[in-house]
């Protein structure tokens, strides 16, 4: 049996009109917006499933914006997000897809930042709120969210997975969560590490110098 | 001491053990938990009424307008209706506008609380802060109303479900109704097993209540399910606090509800492809809403 909480019954606080479909989007744009980690030129969002049947009704378009300008889904301002993207210098544009997704709620974020860098996130709002990241720059993941995340780039090669958690440890930072995803033996690979408690940005200099085989790592 | 309850039956022993009310065992709960202290769950619980207040006075100062167009402005045409002899009463009638407000101010994407979800979250704010304004309740008072309402959700959604996409509408409505029934039972001096009751014959009312929402968003039938469901927990509240109590007990109906649930098809747990939303001007405002996406239809 599920252990609930009192808040649980009686909350969340939530802009509009739908769990999944409004605050969903609204956490699958923040956690983007996060792993994209820098000013975005263009975004273009693509929904698909019901996402893209019904998402204008439930302002999922609005939601989403507004996840990746960093608002949280009791933010008032969710349903002005658009107006507020264009205020801040961001082409948005969205395209609602009829293809068939695995998921019903479903959308694929591409964004550009002033640099030229892109990024990739496919992410889908699975109920009562609550979000799964799928895919970042076609590389499987499944990130929820809920804890504070680090992700780490890094080659696929012995040890990598045991210096990161071992420095972690000496950082008394206890890790919920563990997955790791990888392109193919000894190419790219991820690290997805959900942790208690936040991990500071002084905390990702001491893994990165501690840590050789670490490419890129940053917290969602 | 272990405050946790699975079933009415334990909630009501712990009250009679240690002879307390729904609300405290409620929060004596949450505390025993370990995630928030005492102060902490107090301060969450005073910003939870915090937006249900200016979620009603939003919805019944502000004309409304759903993002889809299609809903809004009905709540406070009832509010102002309700001073004029109306056949619920004046109160019923303003506890059924302020219902209606708050899931108008959701559809038109404003806050509220989940209580138990969006789309029943006119109910448990509508019928405690319009009864406060009408009986001079405090806000403590009303915040042990919503712990008491707390208890009833979670026996439900430990026992059956709070979610329409599980159990259709009696689910979500009807789970409502059910814990503002009970919150006002215990803040009127009702027993616990007053409030159970009360909840009780909130749910037998609705059971079986489908979940067809139109065009799958959250506005017909939802808001003015949401004024029925105000009303739904005023009369079982009064019921019980006359007198009358539930033949059947609560955790029974609980137990009865769910089964019911289970046994809806698909198509009425929130699937939109049955009841109101399979109807032509159902299906006719769905088409309407794809267009405006720029979905294609399948006879475009």
């Amino acid at each position: 049996m599920e252990d609930f909480s009192l808040f649980d019954i009686i909350g969340p606080r939530m802009t509009g009109p739908s769990s999944s479909h409004t605050a969903g989007a609204v956490r699958i744009g923040y956690v983007a917006g996060r792993i994209i980690g820098s000013d975005i030129d263009e975004v273009r969002f693509t929904l698909y499933g019901s996402f893209a049947e019904t998402g204008k009704g439930h302002g999922t378009d609005k939601a989403l914006v507004a996840g990746i300008l960093g608002f949280q889904p009791d933010d008032v301002r969710i349903s002005d997000a658009l107006k507020l993207a264009r205020e801040k210098g961001i082409c948005v544009d969205f395209a609602y897809s009829d293809e068939p997704a695995e998921h019903p709620n479903t959308v694929r974020i591409d964004a550009v930042s002033p640099t030229g860098k892109r990024t990739e996130v496919l992410g889908r709002s699975i109920g009562g709120g609550n979000i799964l990241i799928t895919e970042i720059n076609n590389m499987e993941v499944e990130l929820t969210g809920e804890y504070p995340t680090i992700i780490v780039q890094h080659d696929d090669v012995l040890g990598v997975i045991a210096d990161v958690s071992r420095v972690l440890a000496q950082l008394d930072v206890n890790i919920a969560y563990m997955r790791v995803f990888r392109h193919g033996k000894g190419r790219d690979a991820f690290m997805c590490i959900e942790t208690d408690t936040p991990v500071t940005a002084d905390m990702l200099e001491i893994i990165r110098r501690l840590c050789s085989d670490v490419k890129t790592l940053f917290t969602v | 001491m272990d405050w946790n309850f699975s079933s009415g039956a334990q909630l009501l022993q712990l009250c009679r053990e240690n002879d307390v009310r729904i609300s405290q065992v409620m929060l004596e709960r949450e505390i025993a938990r370990g995630e928030l202290t005492k102060e902490q769950i107090m301060q969450e619980m005073q910003k939870n009424l915090d937006v249900m207040r200016e979620s009603v006075d939003k919805g019944l100062n502000e004309k409304m307008r759903s993002i889809s167009q299609l809903t809004g402005g009905e709540a406070m045409r009832l509010f102002r209706y309700a001073d004029f002899e109306p056949f619920s009463g004046t109160n019923t009638c303003r506890a059924a506008a302020a219902a209606m407000a708050v899931v108008e101010v959701n559809a038109a994407m404003g806050r509220i609380v989940a209580a138990p979800t969006a789309g029943a979250s006119g109910i448990l704010p509508a019928v405690l802060l319009e009864s406060a304004l009408d009986r001079g309740w405090s806000d403590e008072q009303i915040i042990d109303g919503l712990f008491c309402a707390g208890a009833i959700g979670l026996l439900f959604a430990e026992n059956a479900t709070i979610s329409g996409a599980a159990g259709g509408c009696q689910a979500e409505t009807g789970v409502a109704a059910a814990m503002a029934a009970a919150a006002i039972v215990e803040i009127s001096g009702g027993s616990p097993e007053q409030s159970l009751d009360a909840a009780a014959i909130a749910i037998k009312n609705v059971e079986g209540l489908v979940c067809d929402p139109v065009a799958g968003l959250v506005e017909c039938p939802c808001i003015k399910r949401n004024a029925m469901g105000a009303a739904n927990a005023l009369l079982c509240a009064d019921m019980t606090l006359c007198g009358i109590t539930s033949l059947i007990p609560f955790d029974e109906v609980v137990a009865a509800m769910y089964a019911v649930g289970c046994d809806m098809r698909p198509e009425y747990r929130e699937t939109s492809k049955g009841g109101l939303a399979a109807t032509p001007t159902g299906k006719a405002i769905l088409k309407h809403i794809r267009r405006a996406s720029g979905v294609r239809n399948d006879d475009d």
